[in-house]
């Protein structure tokens, strides 16, 4: 999830800030987020439909607006 | 010169029959809207009245030939399709192949999201009432607007304008606008491209299929500008912009803030206060390039040689708005215009700082954000069919199986309505347009009511041969100020037609 959300920075300051932030809060932010995130994923995998393939395959619509 | 003004959103959704992926839409659309209509209808069901109906009515000055249309265009010819007239004042029927709410007429932009999320609900109780039809069709509506095999529904807004406003300045000065509004606006989407797309996270489910700037097509070669000239209003007065690049939204501050600021800058456009040019090179590119890059740091390029963000372009807007406001109104602006534009410099705050920090606000973001969880905890890559499958759940109108209902059960997304405020206007019409006067007629004297449009009820009364039409052609006529002392104290549907024609 870091991963994704890191793009290369081009504006100058978030650089700064980024590189300013002590390693030791970084981690603990995103220790926070994980469990936050694992949460709502443990969740939501109840409700998803079974055959995610199939489903997606027979989403089939016709033209609109 | 505020938010404020006459608007709606007419929304086409995603239809499936849960187990026949060939069951042919227009019938499953039918059976859900015919569905509703015997569910809630009292007496007979009105028709749609189309005599003031002119698709082919193009802003720039001209009308197309009705040989030269494609076929989907001709949406003032009586299909038979299923129809039927609302007691909040809305329209619900089948439009092309998928059943489509209009929403009343409203005067600003909580109304807007208001009547907006009453026409969710209606779709719901629409397909749990075609589940009860014999043969029990379990039919499932999706908000969104496309089965990434290259097929895409509208989400259309519209917002009437005064006609004096020349259509070039409308052009010039919203289409950068519209190229980046998706910052906020956008839902998300998995995949990249129209038929077969590529892998990938994008902002928007529609830039990838909108091919030209300006234009009166809405089905094929679609416009970021749409020039339908249709009013349903004094044509002389008004015209009706019709906006049909946007996203069908599930989160209420992704519309708030969609109609609000559009409203905005139609406002600023009204009364010539943009003299800045914020052109783009390429619209269309542009468009496409911001919307595939969640990251948001795409630099486009602005004819005057800048290069912007969207978010950065969005500022500009946002800017000029502030000033305006505060020139025209300081202190005195009403709340929701104040609302809007605090909102909106708070988003685009953030969206600069960090995306994610809107998560809880707009629906792309809280989409993007529950994909990267899943791509991260389960190692999945973007043409993994699970992350098809959130994107397509997160529209899932159901509140048991919707991603987006279950966000909000959890806190993770705000809201700005409440369950009751949406379930009231399921029935009741806004109080301060003609949509008004066409629900409570709708909702007292329905068997007397042969058919109503924007612009019009038609009775058939006891007594006349010829049936009766009363124009309403003026949006802001026809209020609860207006007439509802007349409704209140008309008990048939003769008494009231009598009184207001004074026989």
């Amino acid at each position: 999830m870091a991963q994704e959300q890191k793009q290369p920075k081009k504006s100058s300051e978030t650089e700064e800030s980024v590189e300013t932030a002590p390693e030791t809060d970084v981690n603990e932010r995103k220790e926070a987020l994980d469990s936050d995130v694992d949460d709502i994923l443990d969740e939501i995998d109840d409700v998803l439909e079974t055959n995610a393939e199939d489903f997606v395959k027979s989403f089939i619509q016709k033209g609109g607006q | 010169m505020s938010v404020r003004r006459v608007m709606g959103t007419e929304v086409e959704y995603g239809i499936s029959v849960a187990g026949q992926p060939q069951a042919n839409p227009m019938v499953a659309s039918s059976q859900v809207v015919n569905a509703y209509a015997s569910s809630t209808l009292k007496a007979r069901r009105a028709r749609w009245d189309f005599e003031e109906e002119s698709p082919l009515r193009d802003a720039r000055g001209f009308d197309m030939s009705r040989q030269v249309a494609d076929p989907s265009q001709l949406t003032d010819e009586d299909l038979g399709l299923a129809n039927v007239i609302l007691t909040n004042g809305a329209r619900l029927y089948v439009d092309h192949a998928h059943p489509e709410f209009s929403c009343p007429e409203v005067t600003n932009p909580l109304d807007v999201v208001r009547w907006d999320k009453a026409g969710e609900q209606v779709m719901l109780d629409a397909s749990r009432a075609a589940a009860r039809l014999p043969g029990n069709p379990q039919i499932h509506l999706y908000k969104n607007n496309t089965d990434n095999k290259g097929v895409s529904y509208g989400a259309h807004e519209n917002f009437l304008m005064r006609r004096s406003t020349a259509f070039a300045d409308i052009v010039k000065h919203l289409t950068p606008f519209f190229v980046s509004r998706q910052v906020f606006a956008g839902a998300g989407r998995v995949g990249i491209g129209q038929e077969r797309p590529k892998h990938g996270f994008q902002i928007s489910q529609r830039a990838d299929f909108f091919e030209v700037e300006v234009g009166l097509e809405t089905t094929l070669k679609r416009p970021i500008i749409n020039t339908r000239d249709e009013p349903h209003a004094d044509p002389e007065k008004y015209r009706r912009l019709h906006v049909i690049l946007g996203d069908a939204n599930l989160a209420e501050i992704s519309t708030y803030l969609k109609v609000g600021s559009t409203s905005l800058v139609l406002a600023m456009i009204e009364d010539g206060y943009i003299t800045r040019d914020l052109s783009v090179d390429g619209p269309v590119s542009s468009l496409r390039a911001v919307s595939h890059d969640p990251s948001l740091k795409t630099l486009i390029t602005l004819k005057d040689g800048r290069k912007l963000t969207g978010v950065q372009l969005q500022m500009e807007y946002l800017d000029l708005a502030k000033k305006f406001v505060e020139e025209r109104y300081g202190s005195d602006a009403d709340y929701q215009t104040k609302d809007v534009l605090e909102r909106w410099e708070s988003v685009l705050d953030r969206l600069e700082r960090d995306p994610m920090e809107c998560a809880g606000e707009l629906d792309w973001v809280a989409k993007y954000k529950l994909l990267l969880g899943y791509r991260d905890r389960d190692g999945l890559e973007w043409d993994d069919p699970k992350l098809h499958l959130i994107d397509l759940q997160y529209a899932d109108i159901r509140p048991e199986k919707g991603l987006y209902h279950r966000l909000v059960r959890a806190g993770r997304i705000q809201r700005l309505m409440t369950d009751d405020l949406v379930e009231k206007a399921m029935h009741e019409p806004p109080s301060d347009t003609r949509a008004y006067f066409r629900g409570r007629c709708l909702e007292k004297y329905s068997e007397n009511v042969a058919a109503a449009s924007w612009d019009s009820v038609i009775f058939d009364l006891p007594g006349r041969e010829s049936l009766q039409r009363v124009p309403t052609i003026d949006p802001l006529r026809g209020t609860k100020k207006h007439v509802g002392g007349l409704l209140d104290s008309s008990d048939t549907a003769v008494d009231l037609f009598n009184r207001l024609t004074g026989s």
